[in-house]
């Protein structure tokens, strides 16, 4: 009867979609109940490029005019405000990609008709590259002012350039006219606080004048820092990453990405960098390329009104993040892919490379370190490594996966508490007693005194016959003749000695104060202190094992290839190594990791060792726990974030994990036309469920579609305010006609447009593994369960991450968003 | 009055120097290349100590494809065949720099983060004041937001009720500004008091 009538009115006007349509591998679907079809759910089609891409599914949503939308249904107009989300909600994928594909078919459909409609079609081609241009333009000009920033506020600590304010120390010196070669470092424009204040520049008062001023301009860098976040834009605190991996996995934070969060980023980075706390800016450079790219995203109309291509845009915002960041374009695109993104088509991967080429070119333009290197720790050599010293390498991977794996327990363990008790009541206060400890332990060794980037500069760069430092006094043989490049190895003077005991001192302080410094109110990178830990352990190690190469060359090990008199073992190579592998041993990356490193450092010859000890680190370190510092942090948070990279290996079924369960009340759902607005108004009051199954009758439980709780309200109200006549005992009709009715009943409301025709269904005997899978690969939010065609219950994310918590032990009750 | 000119004025120039910014790319790229100044080009050449001689460093305003011992080292402190060996030791590099980008980028800094502070300062020091003044005590107890909420934007509900009424110009921009405070009240619930997101 009427049942039939709408499955073969379904089945034509999908039949009149596929024949207007101009993709061709859209399968048409039966018009109520569909079943999943598993084998075509793959990969493919997300990798595919934008017109060709199949969706199996059509859908006649609100939000857009649908061209194979019923005659009657064409006299209403999409209500507006029907396709957004909420804050704190999960985007509905599915739904997205066919707005953006039914934009794209009107559009084309549109482009014969005059060359305005050409312009139009040309102009929205094209707008994607715009975006991206843009937002590497925007990423490589504020990645200039911050470093330019960051160096000079640095350097303000502890002197300033009395000649022209804006230099910092290095740049103060460039016009110094010092010849003498013992007296290379000195530099008498540069002024130290002393010697401005009580104008002498050594003994032991200036030393104290210069610790006072040290401690002083610290803490008030470190409270402006926190001040202006809590002020004006309180997410722009920490690192930023977990809450860009979890919006780009298609939760919505309204504001992370906004103007405010990004100057307030901008500017709180440097003065926080610049306080000598033990954090690094590459994780917030991230977050201000992908605010970049959402600012930019609004410009035009294709990414401002669908949220998935406005992830598109910030993956590749993300990959001009990293770029400028290490000056490594490649791989920052990796990093993109590795780290960050959730989907990530082909398209997405050339726009990626666009942009972080576009934000490297920009940055090398402005050049800020004088020296046309996008990094401060650009170090080229290329002295061999040799098979014996894969050991000690693997030594470091070791250390490296070690590290990780106790920074991640206790930094998690730290942040908790942070939350839960009333530690956390007063930020404020702990960030200034953070930089307090941090520059009173930090002035007297000259290794952490440094800014963090130069001394790894100092660890990987190779002891040259210019160098002065103490980390290269060796006992020079005087009377050797030999050029600069192949200097031997030589017995370790007392500097060296000293060098290392401070270096050692450093190792801990760095290790201890960074469990606490990562996470704290104000933009926290990771990346910086992660690699000075792992170059100061690496230098150690490489010095340990160039003496034992001199003093023991005898030794079968080193017979082969460390002669007397040859330069064997580069200590700096150590230092790089060592810096990977910690790296690698926190954020659990790989290839991305590599390759970052090696454009780092533009050693194409070390990517063995590199690997190495990569690849340990991540084995020592998933010995210890599978999560990466982003993804705890994910999960302490409670977003809900499906990971791609954990396997679901349980053996339960559908109907284990969906609602409602045994001892529930029964699903709350819509009947097709039997229900008023009053009805509708009192469930979506009484319930705080996002959406509701629409069923034929209670009797029969088949399925009609799916209807959002948001459009449900927001329908119903720009229907009281423009329909005359709808009132609270107001039928409402989900179907095609709408039931007759007695002549003075008020009238109907058609809520047809907002219904989701085509919600996806699992038996409730599929296993979760392929519910799971179904989740991940389509980016679903919720999924309804059928038993022998008649509607059962629901599956959401939220359960789904419930149940993945319980199967691996964890407290379900963690999972706090939907 | 005079805070609702305040704050739109200070509203105008944090969006002023968002496109300022903006226009920092498009500055700097002429004005690297063109503004070179005579110092910020030098090839340096560091000689360590050879024989009898002490080390010496040399500077010179030369181009890059000159920029090597022999065109820089004058006068050559060792003669004849000796001046091969010790050119060997020699490290020459050629550096340049701009000095008026790290000007510019340093004023811009300055004057954001400048600008930003007098904002703080009158957003929570100022702005209380003036309310209570042109208040009256009572409203500012009416709030039903925390009590003991001394926190910045404490009062934004009431305020944005009341700008509701009148429409113009200035009202749009106090609506605005008003509706900006909420929002900043939001999400500091959300990160610093109930610790829900970026803990």
């Amino acid at each position: 009867m009427e049942s039939e009538q709408l499955f073969h009115r379904g089945y034509y006007r999908n039949s009149y979609n596929s024949i207007t349509s101009a993709s061709s591998d859209e399968e048409l679907l039966d018009g109520a109940g569909a079943i999943m079809d598993f084998q075509t759910s793959e990969d493919d089609n997300l990798l595919d490029g934008d017109t060709a891409a199949g969706t199996h599914y059509t859908m006649t949503n609100g939000g857009s005019i649908n061209s194979s939308t019923h005659l009657l249904d064409l006299l209403d107009e999409p209500i507006p405000g029907v396709g957004t989300y909420d804050d704190f909600h999960t985007i509905d994928w599915v739904r997205e990609k066919c707005k953006d594909r039914e934009r794209h078919r009107r559009i084309n459909s549109k482009k014969k008709e005059s060359a305005w409609e050409m312009t139009k079609s040309l102009y929205d081609a094209w707008s994607g590259w715009l975006v991206v241009t843009l937002t590497g333009l925007a990423s490589g000009a504020l990645a200039g002012l911050i470093d330019i920033a960051a160096d000079w506020m640095t350097d303000l600590k502890e002197g300033i350039c009395l000649s022209a304010l804006w230099y910092n120390h290095e740049q103060c010196c460039w016009g110094s006219n010092e010849t003498t070669f013992e007296e290379r470092d000195k530099c008498p424009q540069w002024k130290t606080w002393a010697e401005l204040i009580i104008g002498q520049a050594e003994g032991p008062g200036s030393y104290i004048m210069n610790y006072i001023m040290y401690i002083f301009w610290a803490l008030s860098f470190a409270f402006l820092a926190v001040s202006l976040v809590k002020v004006f834009a309180p997410y722009a605190c920490g690192s930023g990453i977990p809450e860009i991996k979890t919006i780009l996995s298609g939760f919505i934070i309204r504001g992370y990405l906004g103007k405010w969060t990004l100057m307030i980023k901008t500017i709180t980075l440097v003065l926080a960098v610049a306080s000598g706390l033990s954090l690094g800016k590459e994780g917030p450079l991230v977050h201000v390329a992908c605010c970049c790219g959402n600012i930019f995203s609004y410009l035009f109309p294709k990414y401002s009104t669908n949220e998935a291509k406005k992830r598109e845009v910030l993956s590749a915002a993300s990959a001009a993040g990293v770029s400028v960041a290490f000056g490594a374009p490649i791989g920052g695109v990796l990093f993109s892919l590795e780290e960050v993104s959730y989907y990530f088509p082909l398209k997405t991967l050339w726009r990626s490379f666009f942009a972080a080429l576009v934000a490297a070119f920009v940055l090398r333009s402005i050049n800020p370190f004088g020296n046309s290197r996008l990094v401060l720790f650009y170090v080229e050599y290329h002295t061999p490594w040799y098979l014996f010293e894969l050991f000690p390498f693997i030594l470091l991977g070791v250390f490296g996966g070690l590290w990780g794996a106790f920074f991640i327990r206790a930094n998690i363990a730290w942040c908790r508490r942070r939350k839960s008790t009333k530690f956390g009541k007063y930020p404020v206060l702990e960030v200034i007693i953070v930089a307090a400890i941090t520059a009173v332990i930090a002035f007297p060794n000259p290794y952490t005194r440094l800014n963090t980037s130069e001394l790894i500069k100092e660890l990987f760069t190779d002891c040259g016959p210019l160098e002065s430092s103490s980390l290269c006094d060796y006992r020079n043989d005087m009377n050797a003749s030999k050029i600069v490049d192949d200097i031997p190895d030589r017995p370790a003077g007392v500097g060296v000695y000293s060098a290392i005991w401070q270096l050692c001192l450093a190792l801990i302080f760095k290790i201890i104060m960074t469990v606490f410094t990562f996470g704290i109110k104000v933009p926290s990178g990771l990346f910086i202190p992660s690699m000075a830990i792992g170059a100061i352990a690496g230098r150690i190690v490489g010095i340990a094992v160039e003496q034992l190469a001199y003093y023991h060359h005898d030794w079968f090990i080193f017979k082969e290839w460390c002669e007397v008199g040859a330069d064997c073992i580069t200590p700096g190579l150590y230092a790089m190594v060592g810096a990977a592998a910690c790296l690698g041993g926190v954020t659990r990356m790989t290839v991305s990791l590599v390759v970052i490193v090696f454009e780092l450092t533009g050693g194409l010859e070390y990517i063995v060792p590199l690997m190495a000890a990569v690849m340990t680190s991540k084995w020592v370190g998933d010995a210890f726990g599978r999560e990466g510092i982003y993804e705890a942090h994910i999960r302490l948070n409670g977003y809900p974030f499906l990971d791609a990279k954990e396997e679901f290996t349980h053996t339960t079924l559908a109907a284990d994990v969906m609602r409602p369960r045994r001892s529930d009340p029964p699903l709350a759902v819509l009947t097709q036309d039997n229900m008023t607005v009053d009805d509708i108004e009192n469930m979506i009051n009484e319930t705080s469920y996002n959406g509701f199954p629409v069923i034929m009758s209670k009797e029969s439980q088949r399925l009609v579609g799916f209807a959002l709780r948001r459009d449900l309200t927001i329908a119903i109200e720009s229907a009281r305010k423009k329909q005359e006549g709808v009132v609270g005992s107001s039928r409402v009709c989900f179907a095609q006609h709408t039931p007759s009715l007695p002549a003075e009943s008020p009238r109907p409301l058609k809520l047809r447009s907002i219904l989701d025709m085509s919600p996806f269904t699992v038996t409730d005997h599929t296993p979760m593994e392929i519910v799971v899978d179904i989740f991940r690969k389509l980016g679903l939010r919720q999924c309804l369960v059928t038993h022998n065609g008649r509607l059962l219950g629901i599956i959401t994310k939220k359960d789904i991450l419930r149940h993945m918590a319980q199967t691996a032990n964890q407290d379900p009750a963690s999972i706090m968003f939907n | 009055m005079a805070s609702l000119w305040c704050g739109s004025l200070l509203r105008l120039g944090s969006g002023l120097s968002m496109s300022c910014l903006a226009l920092y790319v498009l500055l700097l790229a002429p004005l690297t290349g063109a503004a070179k100044n005579f110092e910020d080009v030098r090839c340096k050449c560091i000689c360590p100590p050879y024989k009898e001689n002490p080390g010496h460093i040399y500077n010179k305003n030369i181009s890059q494809k000159d920029c090597d011992c022999l065109h820089v080292v004058e006068p050559m402190p060792v003669r004849g065949p000796d001046v091969e060996a010790y050119c060997l030791r020699c490290e020459c590099k050629y550096e340049e720099r701009s000095s008026v980008t790290i000007k510019v980028t340093i004023i811009i800094y300055l004057s954001i983060l400048g600008l930003l502070l007098l904002y703080m300062v009158y957003l929570t020091l100022v702005e209380p004041i003036l309310k209570r003044r042109l208040f009256g005590h009572s409203q500012l107890l009416q709030s039903d937001d925390d009590i003991g909420d001394h926190q910045p934007f404490a009062n934004a509900h009431d305020v944005l009720a009341r700008s509701r009424s009148r429409a113009n110009v200035l009202n749009k921009v106090e609506y605005a500004q008003q509706r900006w405070k909420l929002q900043v009240q939001e999400q500091r619930k959300s990160v610093f008091d109930r610790h829900v997101v970026l803990s």
